[in-house]
């Protein structure tokens, strides 16, 4: 789903022709997301990346910022930098200021912890940088219960900080949960309290989410609601990751298609080029930025991966062609499917009609079917005092 | 301020477009917004709008003369959006 991607305020819906020819892919990704590390003092119980230990592979800074030219090269505005948490690597503010200073934007996540006052003015001192930060919950306890003790203080204080160093419009982002869905208006007034922007995104069952989106994901009577929510209120950024809501028949703002490999993919901390942030896993692998005898180079991936080739042919329906809403929402989010269990050509495991429930059920009973990203970089002792440990059984066949 | 036809326009100085086969895609570094230019003639237009002494004289030079109006028109709404700005 491509970042926060719309035609703007009186510019018209994109035509379904323009939506197809997106859906070929482009000459370099519209946007781009960019892991900088799997270290993250946090351990989210819903981590889309598995993160926590650092990876001895990790891009050096000399890796990082020839990745950081080739962007510039292929005129990719802006990247979308995260984690892991992108502060725990030390020379963070330098990549993030190179990148600026060539033309790159800087969209970066951060769990907050780490934003001093120090580092929130010499992020107010840097031009075409945004910040985003993330909470759970509108409050400790709906909040710590997925990131940990002490995490919602800790991105307040942030906030504060942003706003004492006068930042300006910062972003508050929030994955929408079954537990926090509840709070939306709680969510819009504290980002009010603070003139910034209100980010709401999908919950996947990606990372450590595998193991936790059964629980922690909306109901479709949830959904419903957050569709109309997010209706009246069309300056809430999403990300465009809400667009299989698109079936219940007014789309939301975004370009409402699934753009992995087409117009985003994922570079995650040792250079791997993923189709999105979402699908951590060798089947959607595309190749690496560094040289290794395969597809090299982030320009040589995006132009000729066979997987991006394969994701820029027309999609069958599947499972889906006699529905009625296929059209607005185009089977919805691959990695959703595919972390479920679900056949890539078929509904949605969240699928507004319930046509996925039924097809989850008979996954479930059958657990070898259902691919697991692993423990990925979890720490071993991961989790939290309000989760639980979390065990890491793969259940699937990985690789 | 509405467009004028008749006015001098130019890229605004904020902006940078990547060229595409649909068209390009115009990024705003000021207010981060992304807007398509859905054809590539678009494109060549808001490229060369500082050359001409008014808009009108830009689509003369650029549109063939049955789409003036149609690209009249995608000149307004960028505008809007600030992807060219009046000089």
């Amino acid at each position: 789903m491509p970042a926060d991607v719309s035609p703007g305020p009186g510019q018209a819906p994109l035509r379904p022709a323009l939506a197809g020819r997106l859906s070929h892919g482009l000459a370099a990704p519209i946007c781009l997301t960019w892991e900088l590390t799997y270290g993250c003092n946090l351990a989210c119980v819903h981590c889309l990346s598995s993160s926590g230990r650092r990876d001895p592979r990790e891009l050096t800074t000399g890796e990082a910022r020839r990745l950081i030219d080739e962007l510039h090269d292929l005129q990719v505005f802006y990247v979308n930098i995260g984690g892991g948490e992108p502060m725990i690597r030390p020379d963070f503010f330098d990549l993030a200021g190179y990148a600026v200073e060539r033309g790159v934007g800087v969209k970066f996540s951060t769990n907050g912890t780490m934003l001093t006052p120090t580092a929130a003015a010499r992020l107010t001192a840097m031009d075409y940088l945004d910040v985003q930060v993330s909470v759970d919950g509108a409050d400790p306890a709906t909040n710590d219960a997925i990131r940990g003790e002490g995490s919602y203080a800790a991105a307040r204080r942030a906030m504060d900080n942003l706003a004492a160093a006068g930042f300006g419009a910062f972003k508050i982002s929030i994955v929408v949960t079954r537990h926090n869905i509840g709070q939306l208006d709680a969510f819009e007034r504290l980002a009010a309290s603070y003139s910034a922007q209100l980010r709401l995104t999908r919950l996947r069952p990606s990372g450590r989410g595998a193991d936790t989106w059964s629980e922690l994901h909306p109901t479709r009577q949830q959904q419903r609601d957050l569709h109309a929510w997010l209706l009246d209120r069309p300056e809430v950024l999403t990300g465009d990751s809400f667009f299989h809501l698109s079936a219940l028949g007014a789309p939301l703002p975004g370009l409402n298609l699934c753009g992995a490999g087409r117009v985003v993919c994922l570079i995650d901390p040792i250079g791997d080029v993923y189709a999105c942030p979402f699908v951590l896993h060798e089947q959607f692998r595309a190749g690496t930025v560094r040289g290794d005898g395969g597809c090299a180079g982030f320009t040589k991936v995006w132009r000729e991966s066979a997987l991006f080739k394969s994701l820029r042919e027309p999609g069958s329906a599947g499972a889906c062609a006699s529905c009625g809403s296929y059209d607005a929402c185009r089977g919805g989010c691959m990695a959703s499917k595919f972390f479920t269990g679900l056949a890539l050509d078929g509904p949605d495991p969240e699928c507004v009609h319930g046509y996925g429930e039924a097809a989850l059920q008979a996954r479930r009973l059958d657990p070898v079917l259902v691919p697991h990203p692993g423990p990925g970089h979890s720490k071993r002792r991961a989790g939290n005092a309000a989760s639980g440990e979390p065990v890491f059984v793969t259940l699937g066949r990985l690789g | 301020m509405a467009f004028d036809v008749g006015r001098a326009y130019e890229k605004h100085p904020n902006v940078a477009i990547r060229r595409e086969e649909f068209g390009g895609l115009a990024y705003h570094y000021g207010n981060r917004r992304l807007v398509f230019l859905k054809a590539p003639a678009l494109v060549e237009l808001v490229e060369t709008l500082a050359e001409f002494a008014s808009a009108r004289d830009a689509l003369t030079a650029r549109v063939p003369s049955g789409s003036i109006k149609s690209y009249e028109f995608a000149l307004a709404g960028l505008l809007t959006s600030e992807v060219i700005r009046a000089r």
